[in-house]
Order: C-alpha cells, then sequence, then structure tokens
C-alpha cells in the first residue's frame, strides 16, 4: 500500500489504516511525500499508527518528500534518513547525499529507468526499486532481471492515479486564487485530487497540489501474471477513498491464482470508481489508453 | 563579481555560428536522437555537422557544451554511451547530464571531459547537488527554475561547483525531469524520448464562428477567439475548467516567457556564474537577437554601467513576459 498522496485529514487516514491492518498487503508506506506543509498534521500519529501495523504483520516504510527545497524539507529529509527503525522509501535525490551506504528503497519519483542507474545505486545501499510509472514492459523486464541479480526487490505500481508531474507552484491553491504560502489547506476539500478537464469538457488531470495526477486510474490486473513472470516482486496500491481493502483483496485473489484476470477485472470495475481504468504506459502507448479491455 | 559565461542555444549548425558570432561564451546542443531533451524534428546535429561546428566554435573562442541530458530507458543505454564517446571524440568541452548511469559512464570513461549537471535531474538542494558533485565530479549544476534570488545566493555559499540559471526564453511550469504529461497524451515520453508536445499530434482546428481550438493528441489543451493569438499546445500553458474556478483557466500558467534581464546584477552578485538562454527550436533571427542583447548587457553590468537591455518582449511567448520564480515566492 503507497503513501497517502492526497491530503486526507489525520481522523481519516488513522480509520484508513486501522483497516489497512487487516487487509491482504504485506508493505504500508507511511510518510507525506507531496507537500511539506501538510506532514505536520499526521507527525504525532506515526509512532502509533507504525506500532499497530507492525503488530499486525506489515512491514512498514517510510516515504520522504518529493519536492525538496526549504530548510524545513531538507531537515525533514535528513530526520527520516536518520530513521533506523524502519525501512526508508526515497523520492528526491537530496536524500542520497545523507544515506551514503545505509540500505533504502527508491521511490517511484526517482528516475530510474535503466540498468546502469539501478546497479550504481544498488552498489551504494538501495535494496528496493519502485519503477516510474512510464515505464513500458520492455524497460520493466530488463530491469526486473537486472534487480534479481543485485539482490534487490522490484515494485510497480498496479492500481491508482499516475502521478505525471511536479511543479514549485500549488495548482490547487492557484484554482482557488491563493499561492501556496496562504493556500488554507483547500487541497484537502479534494481527496482523490482536484478534477481538470478540457474546455470541450473531457475529463483530464487530477490536480494534487503540487502534483499533477492522470484523471484515470492505472490498473494492471491483465498485466500481473506477466508482472510476476519477469520477476517483479512488489505490486503497488495508490491510496484513493474508494475501498482499498476490497482493492487489495481482488488484487491478492488474483497474485494468489484463486481469481483470474477476467473476473478480477470485473470485480475492480463493479467497485464504481468515478474514472476509467488505463494501461497505456505498460504498453509503451499514451498512458490514457487501455489496452486489450 | 566574476564574469558569467552566456551559455545559448544552438538548435542547428546555423544557429551555432549566429549565436557564436553574437558573442556566446559557450553553446550548447545535442545530437538528432532520444540523447537530449528537444529531440524535436528538424533540429540537433549529425556527428560530421557537430565536428564542424566544434570547430567554428572554438576558433571563436566559444566552448561547446554537449547535452545528452535525457533518461535511457533499459536496454537502449548503449545510444547514450555512444553519443558521449563522439561527444568526446569530437572534443566538447562539457557534457550535461542528467542520468546517473549516464553520468557515471562519463565520469568513469572521460574523466578529462567536465560534467554538468542538466536542469533535468532537478537537483534543487545543496544535499542533492553535493551528491552529485561527490559521485561524478560534476562541476556545474544547471539549477531548475523554482528557486528565487536569495535562495540561489544561499545556494551558492553551501555548494562545491558553478551555478547555472535559466535568464531568457521558454519557461515550462513543470519541474524538468519530472513530467510526463506528454507521454500520457501521446506516446513519447519527455524523459525518455527528449520530446513534449511533439508537432506531429498538434492540431488547431476552427469552428464556425471562427474560434480556434488547439489540440494535442485526443485533448483540447486551449480554444481562442478571433481576437486572440494561438499558442501552441503544451499542456502546461493550456485553459481548462475545474468545479472551484469560475470558467476556463490557466491551471498551471498562461503562455509566457521568462525574461530575467533587470535581475542580471542580482542573479551575478548571489553566484551565478552561467547565464543560460533557452529556445534550440527557436530561429537564427530570434538566436541573434537575444544573444546580442545579453552580451551588451553582461558586459556593461562587468563594466560597472547600468545594463541597458533592449526590448525583448516582441521575442517571448504571447508576447508576455514573467520573472517566473526568481523573483519572489509569490510564484508558488
Amino acid at each position: 500500500m503507497a503513501p497517502i498522496l492526497f491530503h486526507w485529514g489525520a481522523e481519516d487516514k488513522l480509520a484508513f489504516y486501522d483497516r489497512i491492518a487487516d487487509a491482504p498487503v504485506d508493505d504500508v508506506y507511511l510518510g507525506e511525500v507531496i507537500c511539506s506543509k501538510r506532514a505536520p498534521f499526521f507527525e504525532k500519529h506515526y509512532d502509533e499508527v507504525a506500532e499497530a501495523l507492525t503488530k499486525a504483520g506489515k512491514q512498514v516504510v517510510f516515504a520522504t518528500l518529493a519536492e525538496v527545497m526549504l530548510k524545513r524539507e531538507r531537515h525533514m529529509i535528513a530526520g527520516f534518513c536518520a530513521l533506523e527503525d524502519f525501512p526508508l522509501e526515497i523520492n528526491d535525490s537530496a536524500a542520497l547525499w545523507h544515506l551514503k551506504d545505509k540500505p533504502y528503497r527508491v521511490g517511484p519519483l526517482m528516475n530510474v529507468y535503466n540498468e546502469d542507474t539501478m546497479a550504481y545505486l544498488a552498489a551504494r545501499g538501495a535494496v528496493h526499486f519502485s519503477l516510474p510509472p512510464e515505464l513500458p514492459r520492455d524497460s520493466v523486464a530488463i530491469l526486473a532481471a537486472k534487480a534479481k541479480e543485485l539482490g534487490a526487490s522490484i515494485e510497480v505500481q498496479v492500481f491508482g492515479r499516475l502521478s505525471l508531474a511536479l511543479s514549485a507552484r500549488c495548482y490547487h491553491a492557484r484554482a482557488h486564487g491563493r499561492i501556496k504560502d496562504n493556500c488554507q489547506f483547500v487541497c484537502e476539500q479534494d481527496p482523490d485530487g482536484m478534477p481538470l478537464n478540457t474546455l470541450d469538457n473531457q475529463e483530464f488531470l487530477s490536480v494534487n497540489g503540487i502534483q499533477t495526477l492522470s484523471h484515470s486510474y492505472l490498473n494492471l490486473i491483465g498485466e500481473l501474471q506477466d508482472l510476476q513472470d519477469m520477476g517483479v516482486t512488489h505490486f503497488r496500491l495508490s491510496p484513493h477513498t474508494v475501498d482499498m481493502v476490497a482493492v487489495a483483496e481482488i488484487f491478492r485473489a488474483v497474485l494468489d491464482g484463486v481469481t483470474n484476470a477476467q473476473d478480477g477485472r470485473a470485480q475492480l470495475d463493479a467497485l464504481d470508481i468515478p474514472a476509467p481504468f488505463v494501461n497505456g504506459f505498460w504498453h509503451g502507448q499514451a498512458g490514457h489508453r487501455m489496452i486489450g479491455a | 563579481m566574476i564574469r558569467p559565461e552566456l551559455v545559448c542555444p544552438a538548435g542547428t549548425p546555423s544557429a551555432m555560428r549566429t549565436a557564436v558570432d553574437a558573442g556566446a561564451d559557450a553553446v550548447y546542443c545535442g545530437f538528432q536522437n532520444a540523447t537530449n531533451a528537444r529531440n524535436f524534428p528538424g533540429l540537433n546535429f549529425t556527428v560530421p555537422e557537430l565536428e564542424r561546428a566544434v570547430a567554428h566554435a572554438h576558433a571563436g573562442g566559444t566552448k561547446v557544451l554537449l547535452a545528452l541530458n535525457t533518461f535511457p530507458p533499459a536496454g537502449k543505454v548503449d545510444l547514450w554511451k555512444e553519443a558521449a564517446d563522439t561527444g568526446a571524440r569530437l572534443g566538447v568541452d562539457a557534457f550535461i547530464v542528467a542520468d546517473i548511469g549516464v553520468a557515471d559512464y562519463i565520469a568513469r570513461t572521460h574523466p578529462d571531459i567536465r560534467l554538468h549537471l542538466s536542469v533535468q535531474a532537478a537537483a534543487s538542494t545543496p544535499e542533492s547537488i553535493q551528491y552529485y558533485c561527490r559521485e561524478f565530479n560534476v562541476k556545474r549544476v544547471v539549477l531548475p527554475r523554482i528557486l528565487t534570488v536569495p535562495e540561489i545566493k544561499l545556494m551558492a555559499d553551501e555548494i562545491p561547483c558553478e551555478i547555472e540559471t535559466f535568464i531568457f526564453g521558454n519557461h515550462g511550469l513543470m519541474v524538468e525531469g519530472r513530467c510526463s504529461l506528454t507521454n500520457y497524451i501521446t506516446g513519447l515520453s519527455t524523459n525518455m524520448d527528449g520530446v513534449c508536445s511533439p508537432a506531429a499530434q498538434v492540431e488547431y482546428i476552427k469552428d464556425d464562428e471562427g474560434n480556434l481550438s488547439t489540440r494535442l493528441g485526443e485533448y483540447t489543451i486551449d480554444c481562442f477567439s478571433c481576437n486572440e493569438s494561438a499558442g501552441y499546445p503544451t499542456i502546461c500553458k493550456g485553459r481548462y475548467l475545474t468545479p472551484a474556478h469560475d470558467g476556463p483557466y490557466y491551471a498551471f500558467e498562461e503562455p509566457i516567457s521568462l525574461n530575467l534581464s533587470t535581475l542580471l546584477p542580482d542573479l551575478m552578485k548571489a553566484g551565478v556564474t552561467a547565464l543560460k538562454i533557452e529556445g534550440r527550436q527557436r530561429s537564427k533571427a530570434y538566436v541573434k537577437s537575444v544573444v546580442s542583447a545579453y552580451r551588451k548587457a553582461v558586459d556593461s553590468i562587468m563594466a560597472g554601467q547600468d545594463p541597458q537591455i533592449s526590448d525583448l518582449l516582441a521575442l517571448t511567448e504571447g508576447q508576455k513576459e514573467t520573472q517566473g520564480a526568481f523573483k519572489s515566492k509569490t510564484w508558488r
């Protein structure tokens, strides 16, 4: 279960992780990845949540900020990199300076596109790679083989909106006529992102503060067998307000061979997510496409 | 104050000659393939072209910086390595890189040639920049266009390498190297293919009332009424709809160009040692006007005079200019 990308209230996050403790997932990522201003709202709950999830048998991983600019953010990164109790997923190269040879996970917002970059980082502490979602199948296959050779694990996002861009500007604040410094946390109004439609009202993007995501939801349930066959070890579900326990159960059943992909897909359709499913990037095509549905 | 290097775009051999003749201290360019972030039709250099261009530039005392600043996808890394080897053979003065694997290859194979960290690497903190300096002996960082001048000044005190910043030209809103919007619509990736809003998938459609829609792939990016001039459909400069905003609006930024001419003295005092003009996709006339204007401005600042910047507004996108993130945090 990937980190929650959106600004959910502390109560909602607590309720979410309370349910995830019983969901059939192995790893749970905690931590604010998008906006350092949001981080204080949940900081005091990390210990309790991490403890409960660990007790429930989950591997807790702390994910770090994807964009580091301010002094406060630099301190946050330094603090996380000093963490001893839990593994870390890094999402900006600032963390590489602090980690040196300490083991760490590389997040999907870091640019690991090829086997050379992977080998370089693996030789210096990286033990797990979560790949950028725009990588096509053929590249993932090469990276999965390389990861196996290097003794690293490899993760691919299989569910949820696609992160498409980061900026220094907050587009949530901008939509409300504000700027980042006086945003008043308007992003909290959009727990799955703020819809951005074209002028002819075609659904297009989804704004989450400084992050731009797809309107569509990535869904690789039909490709899970292929992913497993090529040696992908971890399958990333990106949290949304839809019943994520149900989503996890559907993916788990297909991974375990209890349900076939077609039935799994039908069960995901039945969740009535108000956006289309896509898998274009995986097939080397435009990301908004759904191939072979 | 250190005399800054004026780094100018060379999208074609003739643009390079123009930039050299207009007083560029350095030019940057790329090969005709995915190894650079302006892999547009009709741009860039063949190997023989670059060989002649390097000779001409060096004869004029101008350095040649080769952009290898995209991210090779797994299985295609050799193309980037070959480009680096060729560049080294032709005598380029520096490589501009973003990918860790590419940086490592060049640092090991061509240790005598300078490495510059591309804006595409999105290194925005002293820690990140120090990492690249320590690991790959990077000599210069091209900063992402997200920092204010005071922030750049603080940065300069903390890092062991030179700083290059953009001062003029196209003003992308997303952090470079971290945007796959084009790939989402078109199937061509900015990071892997060096493509942003590819012309082959751009359409201009006029309706019965004379309104002009600009489209990229299957998505409308903007619509212009008769009295507006239509811009090129770049996703981050389009107009969109959202319930929180009354009517169509530029959700990210309006079509606008960066112009830091009035901030030049501040940038130089902040410790910026290279000033970059964007625009490898622009015409010779554009290169000539912008490079000449900035040549004069830098020279007069160094001579202790007020910079006289000629009017460059006509050359900006949508005839609008901004100081972007550089002026103040309110941009964010």
